[in-house]
């Protein structure tokens, strides 16, 4: 904490102590404490038994064990890919818990007094306001409640939020809000494990048809195992009324998350879609490999957000989350539009690259992404943009920002088929560096294989600028609050693609996931 | 060291069939050697290898070049002829006297590799091969190991002063089934200047190398034309080091040729030097196909150095064009001015533009950008010049002659640019006639 030290010494100076303190507090990981709770695990390893297991805990059917054991035996003749710029041990994938579920879920609690305190305590403190509190408790008919629901304390609940939750906590789903309002819309929301028993038509349509079982080592491995997720379906002509979103919370030590999430936008359709992720601070590094399935048909519209800020590891690099994530689009509809926003600032290594396969004629691709990398973070991120129907069009915007030891690269693919004629893509992806120890890389492929489309592509790489520093500082700024200022103004356009209570949130954290960066 | 894959180990060996290494070559036998062991560790370079994805290297590593006739190019006029320069022949990679000067100008020492490596502690030894391979990591680059080992003759230079008169290596293509390894060296020591010119295609097809090394202050010119035969396969590879406040310059002009790939592999070793690495190519696949690859791989690993990566390619009737750069800015290298731009102009449906721009960088203090874009004819350019009654085929060259343009500014010499651009409208009216 030599870093607060500096800080007291500066208080001679007539700094205010709030500013200290509040400066301080900026310090550490905010979401990286635990909950003492009973879990409910697997046997440690991987084997068929083990799948055979959480298909049977989900109470899957017959059709849904069998693609997990196809799966299976699919990953273990895999090899691991080697190709992006991370360099990490390899992962002992006998060494986790694929299953994990908090003892007290066992059974659904039916009232209040029936949750686990524990479990109530950890989203109240992840932020989670109260009337969702309930519901993601698992406590039936929460979602009834009257709007005017008093928290633990018995303080009004403040203000209206219309976002419905989907939460995770390890392997399980807990719970899912507002799930009676959106039925009324004929909106789907519920988790993919409930999903697989009540909706198994749609699940059996859709899943892997974007992501295939045997798509990549990463995604064949979590169609194997994965345990629970979101699943989505808004009906054709229902632009969804509230955001959705899911939670995700790894608590188990040594205990891998496994989401699947699936995302299905019918013809004239809307949804945006939140995605959240927090673990505590462990010493050892723990695996999260998703998968998230989007399918977009005719002139529908999928807004999919996400702030990642699973635990990075300690400013030695040690610890923190193994994030390798397969996220896809597929806009198989005509002017069907699927929206990517991420701001990834957690995780030791993040491997992940939301992509869209443009199929139908006039859609198209957005992806917008900030990746914060500090300490000894690696970051291999990107998209691919892949146009296969005519006069589709992508946008992408790449902001990566490394600091410490950290090493941020941007992979990407765009790639014109020959019969995507007028098609158009712009890339645009720029490297932020902060100190002479981390680096930033950028590796894009451009595939143009018609004349009617134009693809245009630019990236730069630079430093903080030192004229902007001077002035802020010279404005009275501290060096720190000053490049948390210049590095917002760098990820404006994508902290604007952003929805608004996302902003908030995101433009916090690039400040925190910066702090101790400079000096 | 992992065992090649077995279709690598069977390729490489049936490569390296017909190959020997040769006898009686002195100081670089030892060089021979190392590339040999290098090229076998390696193997021969295979389309799923992620530095060939979209190239396949097939031709280059078959045991024998599909054969390509000559052309007749007694309707071109002579490039570079309106200059005083010396001019060095190889046909078919076979070193032609008659043809050729004398070979004794100025502020420079020339001898050919045939001849020098039967002298003992010659000048070149410490370079041949060793930059060649000192550019084999991070990326293996097989066959510039296999031109190291098998170079059957090329150009050694040594650049003491201020070479007044370019030094022009003229290939002639005259056999159709010529398979020539020329390997060239170039030594510029503190303070001296040259520019080199190559003119032509140097076989059916052809391997060839250059390594250059600039010591301090050093300035190289190097200026390309690449010849416009058509069913040509060529490989060829330049290595440059940089020394401080050197200056590195080089232009490939690539007209027609089956199948072509021209790596540049630059280092900064000395501060404050400068490379500029440009290209222009124009392939029409209507009756031979084309296809063009452009590598370059920049390692900046000292301060306040700049490159400039400038590539341009004009593509139709199938015609493939590909572009992978790399600018690879290592830790401390600060006050690094990286740039980078890959343009294509496709004239049709059926070309394509592959590419793949990267930037690896550890050092804080830099500015490095790139840009990349394709894409057709500007339509209201078109319209415009036919609004002004310029006819349509003609309009079209014009704006491809513009679209060239920014890669022959990077040409410093007007006379020599000027020579290349003329090149570029003889072969549009070619074609259109």
């Amino acid at each position: 904490m030599t870093d607060q030290i500096a800080l007291q010494d500066k208080v001679k100076d007539g700094v205010e102590k709030e500013t200290v303190d509040a400066v301080a507090a900026l310090g550490t990981y905010k979401h990286g404490w635990n909950t003492e709770i009973e879990m409910d695990f697997a046997p440690k390893g991987l084997n068929e038994d083990i799948v055979r297991l959480i298909s049977e805990r989900n109470e899957e059917p017959e059709w849904m064990l069998e693609w997990r054991l196809e799966a299976f035996r699919r990953w273990q003749k895999l090899d691991e890919p080697d190709w992006s710029m991370l360099k990490y041990a390899p992962v002992d994938y006998q060494e986790q818990y694929y299953y994990a579920k908090p003892a007290s879920m066992k059974e659904k609690p039916k009232s209040l007094d029936d949750v686990d305190p524990k479990l109530l305590e950890t989203y109240a403190k992840l932020g989670i306001p109260l009337k969702e509190q309930l519901i993601l408790a698992g406590v039936e008919g929460a979602d009834a409640a009257p709007a005017d629901a008093r928290d633990l304390d018995g303080e009004p609940a403040t203000g209206e939020r219309r976002v419905a939750v989907d939460a995770v906590f390890d392997s399980v789903s807990v719970g899912t809000t507002f799930k009676k309002e959106l039925a009324a819309a004929g909106v789907i929301f519920c988790s993919i494990s409930d999903a697989i028993r009540d909706h198994p038509e749609l699940v059996r349509k859709y899943l892997g048809s974007v992501v295939p079982v045997q798509d990549n080592y990463f995604a064949t491995l979590n169609s194997a195992v994965f345990s629970d997720g979101s699943f989505v379906y808004v009906p054709k002509g229902v632009r969804c009324p509230m955001e959705l979103s899911t939670y995700f919370r790894i608590n188990a030590e040594n205990t891998g998350q496994f989401e699947r999430t699936l995302i299905i936008c019918d013809d004239s359709a809307y949804v945006s879609y939140l995605e959240g992720c927090t673990a505590p601070m462990r010493d050892t590094n723990q695996l999260h490999a998703a998968v998230v399935e989007i399918v977009a048909l005719d002139d529908a519209e999928v807004k999919y957000s996400t702030v990642q800020n699973w635990y990075p590891g300690d400013e030695n690099g040690k610890g923190g989350i193994y994030n390798f994530v397969t996220k896809r689009a597929d806009c198989r509809g005509a002017r069907s539009k699927v929206s990517w926003t991420q701001v990834e600032t957690g995780s030791a290594l993040t491997w992940k690259y939301p992509s869209c396969i443009l199929r139908g004629d006039d859609s198209q691709g957005e992806f917008y992404s900030i990746a914060i990398t500090n300490n000894w973070q690696q970051a291999d991120t990107g998209t691919k943009m892949i146009h296969l129907g005519k006069n589709t069009r992508s946008r992408i915007v790449s902001k990566g920002i490394s600091a410490g030891h950290a090493q941020n690269t941007y992979r990407g693919l765009v790639s014109m088929h020959p019969k995507a004629t007028n098609s158009r893509n712009y890339t645009q992806c720029d490297s932020l560096l902060i100190g002479g120890e981390c680096g930033a890389h950028t590796v894009p492929y451009i595939e143009v294989k018609n004349n009617s489309s134009r693809v245009e592509h630019e990236a730069t790489t630079s430093k903080v600028d030192d004229d902007q520093m001077f002035y802020c500082q010279q404005r009275g700024m501290d060096e720190e609050e000053a490049v948390a200022l210049i590095v917002n103004g760098f990820c404006r356009e994508v902290l604007q693609a952003l929805p608004m209570e996302f902003a908030m949130e995101a433009q916090q954290l690039v400040a925190i996931s910066l702090e101790g960066s400079v000096g | 060291m992992m065992a090649l894959p077995k279709v690598k180990h069977d390729a490489t060996e049936a490569r390296l069939e017909g190959l020997f290494l040769p006898e009686g070559v002195g100081w670089t036998a030892a060089a021979r050697q190392d590339a040999l062991a290098r090229l076998r560790a390696q193997g021969v370079p295979h389309r799923r290898d992620e530095y060939w994805r979209f190239t396949d290297p097939a031709r280059l590593t078959a045991a024998a070049p599909r054969p390509a006739a000559p052309m007749d190019l007694s309707d071109e006029a002579v490039l570079h002829d309106e200059i005083d320069r010396l001019k060095i022949v190889f046909r078919d990679g076979v070193f032609d006297a008659g043809a050729s000067d004398d070979l004794a100008v100025e502020g420079c020492e020339i001898v050919r590799l045939a001849e020098a490596q039967k002298t003992d502690l010659h000048w070149a030894r410490d370079i041949y091969g060793a930059l060649e391979a000192q550019g084999q990591t991070p990326v293996d680059r097989p066959l510039a190991a296999l031109n190291t080992a098998f170079a059957q003759d090329g150009v050694l230079i040594r650049v003491t002063g201020r070479v007044p008169r370019p030094v022009e290596i003229v290939y002639r293509h005259e056999d159709d089934t010529s398979d020539p390894i020329l390997h060239h060296v170039v030594r510029i020591e503190p303070g001296a200047e040259l520019t080199l010119l190559e003119t032509g295609t140097a076989g059916a097809r052809f391997n060839t190398a250059l390594e250059v090394d600039i010591a301090d202050d050093g300035r190289f010119h190097h200026l390309r034309d690449q010849g416009r035969n058509h069913l040509r396969q060529a490989a060829t590879h330049s290595f440059a080091r940089l020394g401080a406040r050197s200056v590195f310059k080089s232009f490939t002009l690539t007209l027609n040729g089956a199948l072509t790939r021209n790596e540049n592999v630059i280092a900064f070793t000395g501060n404050d030097a400068q490379a500029h690495v440009a290209g222009a190519a124009i392939g029409d696949g209507r009756e031979d196909p084309f296809h063009h690859d452009d590598t370059v791989f920049i390692t900046h690993d000292a301060v306040n150095c700049e490159s400039r990566q400038v590539f341009k390619k004009v593509l139709k009737n199938g015609a493939v064009g590909v572009f992978q750069g790399k600018i690879l800015v290592k830790k401390g290298a600060q006050k690094t001015d990286g740039y980078q731009i890959s343009q294509s102009l496709l004239l049709d449906d059926d070309s394509q533009f592959l590419a793949k721009p990267e930037l690896e960088i550890y050092a804080d203090d830099v500015a490095c950008s790139h840009g990349s874009t394709t894409g057709a004819i500007d339509e209201e350019a078109l319209f415009y010049l036919r609004s002004r009654g310029v006819p349509e085929p003609r309009a079209q060259d014009l704006l491809v002659l513009a679209f060239l343009a920014e890669a022959l500014l990077e040409i410093e010499d007007d006379t020599i640019a000027e020579g290349l651009r003329q090149r570029i409208e003889d072969w549009l009216d070619r074609r259109a006639g």
